[in-house]
């Protein structure tokens, strides 16, 4: 029965040994070497795979620094920086009037700009059916429930719908990528607007919930006949076919990353310590505009109560608008066009630690 | 003079023996287990104060879930836990009284203890990994093979009614549970039948009874009560379960006849929204609904121990 | 006839009842097929010992999960270990009143404590009080859930140590502290260590209380105060994904972790074997 003891204590000293053999490294280095600092950021699913790509390649251009990215959802990555259990939050919609009201002293730097696409599951079908916003309202109003429904037929003359019902799937935690799709229903929709209206969780009047953009993926690819809106990113990386959506000159556009450039571009921002609560560029005007496109935040605080980390976390945001973009493309995120990445200098310029500047 | 501070510091001395310090350190340690319980309670109905002052009773029959508007009400999610688990207890409570009665009454001694062993094996595996075997494999089955059938034969019934989304509905939440339960309510109810007397049994076979009828005679109705406990038990412990519901019953917070439909649960609720609740509203609604949930499971543990209890102590027993 | 017809019924339900326990092994059985068959591909000596890569890049694998897991399971067994242990030694040998019967009852019914609200829990007492998530919270959380459960069996398995050898100890003149130290812990030793290791394989497995509190990492640990990764929530994570690479990652997973439980059960019952001879 000793044995037993000496088994127990075992695994409790293994446990913990587990822990303290991994801080070794720090307290053993070199006094020069500086210590491995951790910037913990929260937030929204759809940055995730550009973030998780500059936390990998930053850490080889500083060693010191990992950057830690947990993709919980906008609502969530807002609600972790407002309580400042995280360094940076991330998020697809821009702060709403009462939570930029709730946090003193906040930024708001758009990282990157991306598409929210109408992706679905038809067997044999590819990408490229067409679809107009009344059309996708009624869809997820619940009005439109068979796949070949005479909205959607008239629509794809060409196409062969099946007979089915359509699964309809929404996001179920707070989701940036849902208030740019919600805003954008509320802007075509007049009977979206006052039934459902816009926000990062709305009351869904039909369909399925899946956790982050990664959760609503896996509900359409393991589900036929489903529809559901993600970012372009995940569509592409997981093959699934995305429609083509009307846009306010009547054209019907394919989610690429120039027609998301040309929604943004010459967008009215203001400064980067200002309310963004209006920024908002769905249905943009121009004949070649993908009409659901929308900046992606990342939210960090002006005053930074820590300098190191302060400093550090300035100097990532900085690489990250600037080199960081080269990574967006392939990635198939749009990269930032030049007067946005000037506002972002002179907001990044903003953070100090007790009144000095950071970078 | 010297000698009564020496009689005194005898005294605390013998007073502070080794017995008394002993028994107040293990005592205290006891202590902590009532304030763990007071601490859970208390924290959990502080913060949900802003939520019950705003809605009152009312959040238990508001079915809108809304946080655009900031209005909310808990009866889907009520809903979705009971009717989950009630439909978990129909499918499990047949198996398990078939499983502990075998187990204990008509089983060949050998197979005793390894087939019981391997029941309780399903209670070791955690909730994720059955939730990721869930929508890989379970979700698909039920979609192809088990809800065309009931579509067919039972489809009059508003239960088996409406398409069922790749096979993440209610019924799959039914299913999954059902599952989980198996194991403590068939141990549970092992264990209770096993203290019924010898005496009762020899009795029944000394009239001449078969199996059978010496388990329905003479032992199932005295463990009766302790057999309801366990089944109680198995209902608290469907309430309480989180992860692999989640991942198979559609995350809907919408009230529905049919079982084909998608639902959501208290527990899954907090999961999915928890960490990002932003007013400060919505937290406090979120925490009330955990809090009801602990009440609930706090009231039905209690049920079912005290029936549970009954039985076993007056054997001696033990219960896991 | 009528002799026959109750035989005939009597050999109906021991089919039917037999037939209920092969049911409910059949998930089971289809759980682990499944969990090995998926699992396996996945897992190499990388999967062990490396951290994640981002999505699209092949290899990383589960290491710092798998080192986070024994860091907030160390840190509940810490917490929640003396704890149960010396709470249920009260209950068992000081426990005959009122207060003992109370405390018992009320350990068994949290031992029914949603694992969720023990997350909550962890939230709001740990996470927002020191302002991050971290290792710690999650350690307590999962302490909310051990306690009980060790308290429990530490008491059920003192009670079982027989009457006549604490009476002979006392008899000897050792005193009752001693005895109960010495003599009475060290009799019911196997089945104190059975409650904590099987307590130790719950809780190992457990996401829901690790959701928001140890949160998760994409790196190594670097500090009981900081977020880690942790094996169930990132199996969870991989799961939910769309990504083919990534449920393979989750498959791995789980069978690391199912190895890990097995190991502890499987050796559990080993050890009460031995002891009670049986």
């Amino acid at each position: 029965m000793n044995r037993l003891k000496i088994i127990l204590i075992l695994i409790l000293a293994g446990m913990l040994l587990t822990g303290c053999v991994s801080k070794q490294p720090v307290e053993v280095q070199p006094t020069k070497a500086p210590a491995t600092v951790t910037l913990n950021g929260a937030g929204a699913t759809f940055p995730y795979p550009l973030i998780s790509k500059w936390s990998s390649e930053y850490n080889k251009i500083k060693p010191n620094v990992q950057i830690n990215y947990q993709s919980v959802g906008s609502g969530a990555g807002i609600k972790q920086i407002t309580e400042r259990t995280v360094d940076f939050g991330a998020s697809d919609a821009p702060l709403t009037e009462q939570e930029f009201a709730n946090i003193s002293g906040i930024l708001q730097i758009p990282e990157s700009i991306g598409a929210v696409v109408i992706s679905y599951n038809l067997p044999g079908i590819k990408t490229g059916v067409k679809l107009s916003p009344d059309v996708v309202a009624d869809i997820f109003l619940g009005k439109i429930t068979k796949w070949n429904d005479p909205g959607i037929v008239s629509l794809n003359p060409d196409t062969q719908f099946p007979d089915k019902d359509i699964i309809v799937a929404h996001r179920s935690d707070g989701s940036g990528t849902t208030f740019v799709f919600s805003d954008y229903l509320s802007a075509v929709s007049p009977d979206w607007k006052s039934k459902v209206g816009k926000g990062k969780s709305v009351n869904w009047p039909v369909g399925l919930g899946g956790k982050g953009n990664e959760g609503v993926a896996g509900l359409l690819s393991q589900n036929p006949y489903s529809i559901g809106y993600i970012e372009l990113a995940y569509a592409k990386l997981q093959n699934i076919s995305y429609s083509y959506i009307r846009n306010k000159a009547g054209k019907f556009i394919e989610p690429t990353l120039e027609t998301t450039a040309n929604a943004a571009a010459g967008a009215a921002l203001p400064a980067g310590d200002a309310s963004w609560s209006k920024v908002s560029i769905v249905d943009a005007a121009g004949d070649n505009s993908y009409p659901i496109s929308s900046f992606t935040y990342l939210l960090v605080y002006k005053d930074q109560t820590d300098q190191t980390k302060g400093k550090l976390l300035a100097e990532f945001l900085w690489w990250a608008v600037h080199d960081g973009q080269k990574y967006s493309s392939d990635l198939l995120y749009v990269p930032l066009p030049k007067d946005v990445i000037s506002l972002n200098e002179k907001t990044i310029r903003l953070m100090n630690n007790n009144g000095q500047t950071l970078i | 003079m010297d000698r009564a501070k020496l009689s005194f510091f005898r005294i605390i001395r013998s007073k502070l023996s080794g017995d008394f310090i002993f028994e107040a350190v293990v005592g205290f340690f006891a202590l902590c287990i009532l304030f763990l319980a007071f601490l859970l309670f208390r924290e959990l109905f502080i913060e949900s104060g802003l939520s019950r002052n705003s809605f009152g009773l009312g959040f238990l029959t508001t079915s809108t879930w809304n946080p655009v508007s900031e209005v909310f009400g808990a009866l889907p999610f009520i809903f979705g836990t009971l009717v989950s688990s009630f439909l978990a207890l129909l499918i499990a409570v047949p198996f398990s009284l078939g499983i502990a009665i075998f187990l204990s009454e008509l089983a060949p001694e050998k197979l005793r203890t390894p087939l019981s062993f391997i029941i309780e094996l399903l209670a070791a595996i955690p909730s994720v990994i059955i939730g990721l075997w869930g929508i890989f494999i379970l979700a698909p089955f039920i979609h192809d093979y088990l809800a065309p059938p009931l579509s067919t034969y039972l489809g009059f019934l508003p239960l088996f009614q409406g398409p069922m989304y790749g096979g993440l509905s209610m019924l799959t939440g039914g299913v999954i549970l059902a599952i989980m339960i198996v194991p403590i309510t068939s141990s549970v109810s092992r264990e209770v039948i096993m203290t019924v007397p010898t005496h009762q049994r020899e009795a029944a076979i000394a009239l001449g009874a078969t199996g059978w009828e010496t388990t329905r005679i003479a032992v199932l109705p005295f463990a009766r009560s302790g057999i309801f406990g366990a089944v109680i038990l198995g209902f608290g412990r469907a309430i309480g379960e989180t992860m692999a519901v989640t991942m198979v019953i559609g995350n809907s917070p919408r009230i529905s006849e049919s079982l084909f439909s998608p639902s959501y649960t208290m527990a899954s609720v907090i999961a999915n929204e928890f960490v990002e609740a932003t007013s400060k509203l919505y937290i406090s609604s979120l925490i009330e609904i955990g809090f009801l949930l602990l009440v609930i499971s706090f009231i039905i543990n209690i049920a079912a121990r005290i029936l549970v209890w009954k039985l076993l102590n007056v054997e001696g027993g033990g219960v896991t | 006839m009528k002799w026959n017809k109750r035989k005939i019924i009597d050999r109906v339900m021991s089919i039917l009842t037999a037939a209920c326990v092969v049911i409910a092994i059949i998930p089971l059985l289809s759980i682990l097929y499944t969990v090995i068959i998926n699992g396996i591909s996945a897992v190499n000596l990388d999967f062990l010992t490396q951290i994640p890569k981002p999505v699209g890049e092949a290899g990383g694998g589960l290491g710092n999960a798998i080192q986070g897991t024994f860091i907030v399971v160390g840190i509940a067994c810490l917490i929640g270990l003396p704890i149960g242990i010396l709470a249920g030694v009260y209950l068992s040998e000081y426990g005959q009143n009122r207060f003992g019967r109370t405390v018992s009852f009320v350990a068994d019914v949290l031992t029914g404590t949603p694992s969720i609200v023990a997350g909550m829990f962890g939230y709001t007492f740990i996470v927002l009080y020191f302002g991050s998530f971290s290792a710690l919270a999650g350690g307590v959380a999962l302490s909310v859930l051990m306690i009980p459960i060790v308290t429990r069996t530490t008491e059920e398995s003192l009670r079982l140590v027989p009457g006549s050898i604490k009476e002979a100890s006392l008899a000897l003149g050792i005193p009752k502290w001693k005895t109960t130290l010495y003599i009475v812990l060290g009799t019911a030793r196997s089945g104190i260590i059975t409650g904590v290791l099987l307590s130790i394989a719950r809780i190992s497995g457990e996401t829901a209380p690790l959701l928001f509190t140890s949160f998760g990492n994409m790196f190594w640990a670097n500090g009981l105060d900081k977020p880690i990764s942790t094996m169930p929530v990132q199996i969870y994570t991989y799961a939910i994904t769309p990504f083919p690479d990534w449920h393979a990652k989750a498959w791995g997973g789980a069978l690391i972790l199912i190895i890990l439980i097995l190991i502890l059960n499987i050796g559990v019952r080993f050890v009460t074997r031995r002891k009670y001879g049986m």
